[in-house]
C-alpha cells in the first residue's frame, strides 16, 4: 500500500508497521550504494564504520543514552530475547539461586515467550504481576514480588508501553523499585520510541528494547540500549561486532536510516503528538457516533496514535475482514496460533472475558496518516460492526 | 456476486476460488482451521488441516490476487463432526464425516457467516453441479463420474444449495490439475486427499480404539454361538470379512462377514454373505436437495457409498422416512450410512440410515 493509494484505502495499522520517511529512504538507498563492511580495515571499511558510528551517536542522542550502550540487533525481538536471556543466564552463572524473573503478564509475546521459553527449557521461575482494567501494571505488585523474592530474581522486564492496547506502564516506578533490591531491569520499549519522550539515563533502566520500523525507519533493524555494566550473556556467537555480546556484520544502510527516522521522529515529537492525538479524537468521537455501544480500552494514559475498541456482539476477525474490504487496515492485535485467533493475552488480563477480548479491535495511527483516512474508518465502521453482529460471536 | 471461496490447500479448492474470481465476482479465500492444534490432525502434505495446508491455500490465494484469511471452525468441526462420528460409532453405526462437515460447517456454520456479513455464497472445489430451475437450485453429478461427490452433498437443503457453488461441477479432475499446472500454483501436484481429515494416520480403528477404548466382547453367529473375539465392536464395519480372527470354522468353510454391531451388549455379529443381502432400505433426517418428493411411490436408484453403485429402486416418502425398494439386493450395509436417492444425475434427496431388510 503506497502513499497514493490513500483516496481508497486507510492506513491504520501504524503499531504493526509505519511507512518509510521519504528522508530515511533516501538515506537507506544513498547507503546501499557504498560497498564496505564495518569491520574492515581499508577504506571502504573505514567509511562503513564511520557512518555506523556517526548512526550510534544520533540515535543515542535522542534516547539520553550514551553511544556505546546502543547495541543494534536485526529485530526488537533479538534485543528482546538478547535482554532477557542474557540478562538471566549472566545473572545465574554468578548466583544459581537467581533463577526468578519478574515481568507483567501482559509483555509482548517477544518477552512472554522466551521466558516461557527459560521456564521450560532452563529452570527459571516466572513471577508475572497483574494489570488494572485498562491494561496498566499493578507496581505495587511489582514491589510485592521483589519483597518476596527478590533474593531469587536475576531481572525484572516491564514494557513500556503496550502494543494492544497502548497503556503507558509505570516503568520509572517500577526502575525504582528495582534499584532498591539491586534487580537489573529492562523495559520493551518498541512501541514508545519516538512517540512519547524517552530518556534512557533519566528512566533509571538498565536496558531498553527499540526498533527502526514503527518510527518510519526500515525493517530489519532495532536495538538494544544497554548501560555499559550490564552484564549480558550473548545469543549470537561470531565476530563480537557489537560489544562482544552481538556477533553479525553491521547492516550499515539499515542502521543509517535508522537514526535518521530516529532523528526525525525526536524533532517532529510534539508535532505528530499533537496532530496524532487530534486524529484519534476524532476516530473515537466518529465511532462512538456510528456504534454508540463501542468500549475504548486502554484507559486515559495511552500512547497517543493507538485507539483500541471492544465492538460487544461482532467478532474481531469478521471486523477486520470486512474494513478490509472497504480498504480500511487495522489489526485485531491478537496473537497467531498457527493461524488461529486466540483472544489476546492482555485483554484476559485485564479482566475481559474470552469472548469480550475476541470482540476488538485496535486501531493505530503515525505520523503520514490523514483526516481522510480517519473519515473513510468513521464512515465504514457502523455497517460494519452491524454486519459483523449479524455474523456473531462465538 | 459476493463469494467466500473455501480453500483447503488443496488442487480443486485453488482452482474453483481463481474460477470465481475470473468470471468477475468479488471473491474472498477463506481457508477453515478445523483443528485448534493443526499438527495434531494430519501430517505431510495430502489433507486440509495443517499448517502448510493453510499456506498453500494463502500462496494460491497470492496467485488469483484474491485477499485471504483463515476463519477458527475448530470447536464447530468438533462439535459437529468428531463428537458425531465418535457417538455415532459408540452406538453401532459407520457415519460418514464428510457429509456431516458439509451439512455442518461448509454450508451451514461458514455460509450463516458469509451471508450475514454481505456475501451471497460459498464456492467450494467439490465435484458435483448446482443447476438453476424454475423449481429453485437442482444438485446434479459432476460430469468427472470417477470424482463425483454429490453424494456427500445430497444433505443440503435447497435454502443452503442456493448459497453453495461447484466451479469444478463440469471439468474432469485430470482437466483441474492441468489447470492448477497453468494457473502456477505450487500445489498443483499435492496428492488426493483419501482418508478422514480427523484420522492422521489413516488407521480409523486405532483411532477410534484410542478415543472409545478397547473393551473386549464376543464374536457369535446369528444364533448366538461365540466363534471368537473382538477388540472394541465399534472398530468392526457392516460386510467387513477380513481381521475378523475367528477361532471356530463355518461348518460349511465358507467366509463369514459381519452383519451388525451391537454395542449394548459388546458383540459383533457374524454370518454368511447371503444373510447381507439387503432389498429394503430406510432412514429418517431425509435432506431434499430439490422439491420434496410428493408421497408415494417413485422410481430411481439408491446409492449408500460416496462412491457406491447406484441401484434401480423404488422409493417412497411418508413425511418422516425415506424407504427405498431395491430391485436387486445390495451386500453390506450399516446403520448410519446415508442413504441418496438419484434421478438419473439428479440428486433428489438423502436419509440416515437407521433400519434395512
Amino acid at each position: 500500500m503506497s502513499a497514493s493509494d490513500k483516496d481508497s484505502s486507510a492506513y491504520l495499522d501504524n503499531a504493526a508497521t509505519t511507512p518509510i520517511l521519504p528522508e530515511v529512504l533516501e538515506v537507506l538507498y544513498r547507503e546501499s550504494t557504498f560497498v564496505g563492511n564495518a569491520s574492515s580495515l581499508h577504506r571502504a571499511g573505514r567509511r562503513a564504520r564511520k557512518v555506523v558510528e556517526e548512526s550510534r551517536e544520533k540515535l543515542a542522542a535522542t534516547l539520553g543514552a550514551k553511544p556505546q550502550e546502543v547495541i543494534f540487533t536485526a529485530s526488537g525481538t533479538e534485543a528482546n530475547n538478547l535482554a532477557v536471556k542474557g540478562m538471566y543466564w549472566s545473572a545465574r552463572a554468578k548466583s544459581a539461586t537467581k533463577s526468578a524473573i519478574c515481568a507483567s503478564l501482559i509483555e509482548h509475546h517477544a518477552i512472554l515467550d522466551p521466558l516461557e521459553w527459560l521456564e521450560r527449557e532452563d529452570g527459571a521461575t516466572l513471577h508475572l504481576a497483574e494489570v488494572d482494567s485498562n491494561g496498566v501494571t499493578k507496581h505495587e505488585q511489582v514491589a510485592q514480588i521483589l519483597s518476596e523474592h527478590g533474593d531469587r530474581i536475576s531481572l525484572l522486564t516491564i514494557m513500556h508501553s503496550n502494543n494492544e492496547v497502548g497503556a503507558l506502564q509505570p516503568v520509572a516506578e517500577c526502575a525504582a523499585i528495582a534499584r532498591e533490591y539491586q534487580i537489573p531491569i529492562h523495559t520493551d520499549a518498541v512501541q514508545s520510541f519516538g512517540k512519547v519522550l524517552l530518556d534512557f539515563g533519566k528512566l533509571g533502566v538498565d536496558a531498553m528494547t527499540i526498533s527502526a520500523h514503527k518510527i518510519g525507519g526500515p525493517l530489519g533493524v532495532a536495538a538494544l540500549v544497554a548501560k555499559k555494566n550490564l552484564e549480558l550473556t550473548p545469543l549470537l556467537h561470531g565476530g563480537g561486532q557489537e560489544r562482544e555480546v552481538r556477533s553479525g556484520t553491521l547492516h550499515t544502510p539499515v542502521i543509517a536510516a535508522f537514526a535518521t527516522a530516529a532523528e526525525i521522529s525526536q524533532q517532529r515529537l510534539l508535532e505528530n503528538q499533537l496532530r496524532i492525538r487530534a486524529l484519534r479524537e476524532r476516530l473515537i468521537s466518529g465511532v462512538r457516533s456510528g456504534v454508540p455501544d463501542v468500549q475504548l480500552n486502554g484507559g486515559e494514559n495511552t500512547l497517543p496514535g493507538i485507539a483500541h475498541f471492544t465492538f460487544p456482539g461482532a467478532e474481531g476477525d469478521a471486523l477486520l475482514l470486512l474494513l478490509d474490504a472497504q480498504g480500511v487496515q487495522c489489526s485485531t492485535g491478537s496473537a497467531c496460533s498457527a493461524g488461529i485467533a486466540q483472544p489476546s493475552h492482555v485483554l484476559l488480563a485485564m479482566g475481559m472475558a474470552a469472548k469480550v477480548a475476541r470482540s476488538s479491535i485496535r486501531f493505530s495511527i503515525g505520523p503520514t496518516t490523514t483526516e481522510n483516512e480517519i473519515d473513510k474508518a468513521i464512515s465504514v465502521i457502523g455497517d460494519v460492526v452491524s454486519r459483523a453482529r449479524a455474523a456473531g460471536v462465538k | 456476486m459476493k463469494v467466500i471461496a473455501a480453500m483447503s490447500g488443496g488442487v480443486d479448492s485453488a482452482v474453483a476460488a481463481a474460477r470465481m474470481a475470473d468470471a468477475g465476482h468479488e471473491v474472498i479465500g477463506v481457508h477453515l482451521a478445523l483443528s485448534a492444534n493443526p499438527q495434531k490432525y494430519r501430517s505431510g502434505a495430502r489433507g486440509c488441516c495443517t499448517i502448510e495446508d493453510s499456506h498453500d491455500a494463502r500462496r494460491a490465494a497470492d496467485i488469483i490476487g484474491i485477499p485471504f484469511y483463515i476463519w477458527d471452525m475448530a470447536e464447530e468441526f468438533h462439535e459437529g463432526v468428531v463428537q458425531n462420528f465418535l457417538s455415532e460409532y459408540s452406538n453401532g453405526k459407520t457415519p460418514n464425516p464428510c457429509l456431516r462437515c458439509n451439512e455442518k460447517i461448509k454450508f451451514e456454520a461458514v455460509l450463516k457467516r458469509a451471508r450475514a456479513m454481505g456475501y451471497d455464497a460459498v464456492a467450494t472445489g467439490h465435484y458435483a453441479k448446482r443447476v438453476d430451475s424454475e423449481n429453485g437450485p437442482l444438485l446434479y453429478r459432476a460430469d468427472d463420474p470417477n470424482k463425483d461427490q454429490s453424494y456427500v452433498l445430497a444433505v443440503l437443503t435447497q435454502e443452503q444449495l442456493s448459497g453453495a457453488l461447484f466451479p469444478l461441477g463440469d471439468t474432469v479432475k485430470s482437466d483441474v490439475r492441468k489447470e492448477a499446472h497453468e494457473r502456477g500454483f505450487s500445489l498443483a501436484q499435492k496428492p488426493d486427499s483419501h482418508d478422514i481429515c480427523f484420522v492422521p494416520s489413516g488407521d480409523n480403528a486405532g483411532w477410534l480404539r484410542d478415543r472409545l477404548g478397547s473393551e473386549t466382547g464376543e464374536i457369535v453367529d446369528e444364533e448366538g454361538a461365540v466363534l471368537g473375539s473382538h477388540k472394541g465392536a465399534y472398530t468392526y464395519t457392516v460386510g467387513q470379512r477380513r481381521g475378523l480372527g475367528l477361532t471356530v470354522p463355518a461348518e460349511d468353510g465358507r467366509a463369514r462377514y459381519v452383519l451388525r454391531v451391537e454395542p449394548v451388549n459388546n458383540r459383533v455379529v457374524v454370518g454368511s454373505r447371503e444373510d447381507l443381502a439387503i432389498t429394503e432400505i430406510s432412514g429418517i433426517d431425509v435432506k431434499w436437495c430439490g422439491p420434496v418428493a410428493p408421497h408415494g411411490d417413485h422410481r430411481g436408484f439408491a446409492q449408500v457409498r460416496a462412491h457406491g453403485t447406484p441401484a434401480p429402486c423404488a422409493y417412497r416418502w411418508d413425511g418422516q422416512r425415506l424407504t427405498a425398494s431395491l430391485d436387486l439386493p445390495l451386500f453390506g450395509l450399516a446403520p448410519g450410512q446415508a442413504l441418496v436417492i438419484y434421478e438419473g444425475n439428479r440428486a433428489v434427496g438423502s436419509a440416515t440410515i437407521d433400519r434395512t431388510h
